[in-house]
């Protein structure tokens, strides 16, 4: 670690730690995810304002550096951001116990779900019901889709809506195993990402 | 042993869903593919409707509810389990290299090609939706087309709704039109 971001972490009072502080840290991290309903951005802003305004753990800097990980690493975003917080304040230890409190709530209420919707899927009513509501999803997945496809075309270069476009229709239409197009996807990434930068580097 | 392939299946999803819980779901649909008896596709629509509406990432509840499903209670820990394994080890790793990490172009941007990527998956995620909605049971549904049409104008329109009152919406609707049928 730097220097510099270890004197930060100081003035910002970095909590020392000890079982009080991992009560504390599960505590919050449980509470955050019980109440948090939406997707990981809304869990990564509240906790925003938990960590750094309320409890002044982390500065905003750490937490910026913090949400661009948890969105671009693999895994659920509030997952992986309770793991960056509670590494930076107490190491493994405390990247356990804040990923524990967030997986806790959401397994134990799905779980009584589970619990219910055994019960009642196959009652005719409740059926109707989720038929309507799996409308709603596909016409909310298809608007986030078209959101996140928006931004894109932006940048009117072609290797981006290339990429979208193949991935797409290796799915869609070749049904192509959807590991398969990760791993390529990967693989011609991080090859395009060395030969652009030694092309970068030759000039 | 069910754990185990309980484990290593939702390994598999945390490792590559990268990018938000509606990433998860291609893989998901491979998973009600291989593995009919842990979900199936249109439990996964149900599935993404209860995860919408109650706190936590669409991953740990799919892997949740799946493991529950094929293995109970313990099946539901250990699919959970599985599912975070991968963010556990790799944001441990980055976090370590973190100084370094920040400053170095070639880590920040290798996987630069997987967001346009991840857009198809999960366009292609939502067209499957659709798919399911409309002739889930190999018929044209109409109302359920109907009761789409309507919801999709609806959610374009008034974007700051939260998708939980959506929800609420479209199991009314679902309800009224009888869609199940």
């Amino acid at each position: 670690m730097k220097a510099d971001t270890t004197i930060q972490w100081e003035q910002k009072g970095k909590p020392p730690v000890n079982l009080r502080f991992f009560l504390k840290l599960f505590w919050t991290t449980f509470t955050l995810s019980m109440f948090t309903f939406g997707g990981g951005f809304v869990i990564i802003s509240l906790m925003r304002k938990k960590m750094v305004v309320e409890l002044g753990w982390i500065n905003d800097e750490e937490m910026l550096d913090f949400v661009t990980i948890a969105q671009s690493s693999p895994g659920p975003i509030a997952v992986n951001g309770s793991l960056m917080v509670g590494y930076h304040l107490a190491g493994v230890a405390g990247a356990l116990v804040a990923t524990l409190g967030t997986v806790l709530p959401p397994m134990i209420i799905l779980t009584l779900v589970s619990l219910g919707y055994k019960a009642v899927a196959d009652n005719h009513i409740i059926a109707a019901a989720f038929s309507g509501m799996r409308a709603v999803v596909a016409a909310i997945v298809l608007q986030v889709s078209w959101a996140l496809f928006k931004p894109l075309t932006h940048a009117r270069k072609a290797l981006p809506l290339l990429l979208f476009g193949v991935s797409f229709l290796a799915l869609f239409v070749f049904k192509v195993n959807i590991m398969v197009v990760m791993i390529s996807v990967i693989l011609f990434s991080v090859v395009h990402s060395l030969v652009v930068i030694r092309g970068e580097e030759g000039r | 042993m069910i754990y185990l392939a309980l484990f290593w299946q939702f390994f598999k999803i945390g490792l590559f869903s990268i990018g938000g819980g509606l990433a998860t779901l291609p893989f998901l649909y491979k998973l009600a593919e291989t593995h009919p008896h842990w979900i199936t596709a249109s439990q996964i629509g149900d599935m993404v409707a209860i995860s919408e509406s109650t706190p936590g990432p669409i991953g740990i509840n799919m892997a949740t509810y799946a493991g529950f499903q094929s293995a109970g209670y313990l099946g539901g820990v250990i699919a959970t389990l599985g599912e975070v394994a991968p963010s556990v080890i790799i944001i441990i790793i980055i976090a370590r290299f973190l100084a370094n990490f920040d400053k170095n172009p070639t880590v920040k941007d290798a996987f630069w090609a997987l967001r346009p990527s991840v857009v198809g998956l999960i366009a292609f995620a939502g067209l499957k939706l659709l798919g399911i909605v409309v002739y889930g049971q190999g018929v044209f549904n109409t109302q359920a087309a109907l009761v789409f049409a309507i919801l999709t104008v609806a959610v374009l329109t008034f974007k700051r709704v939260h998708p939980l009152i959506w929800i609420s919406i479209g199991a009314i609707l679902g309800m009224v039109f009888n869609v199940g049928g």
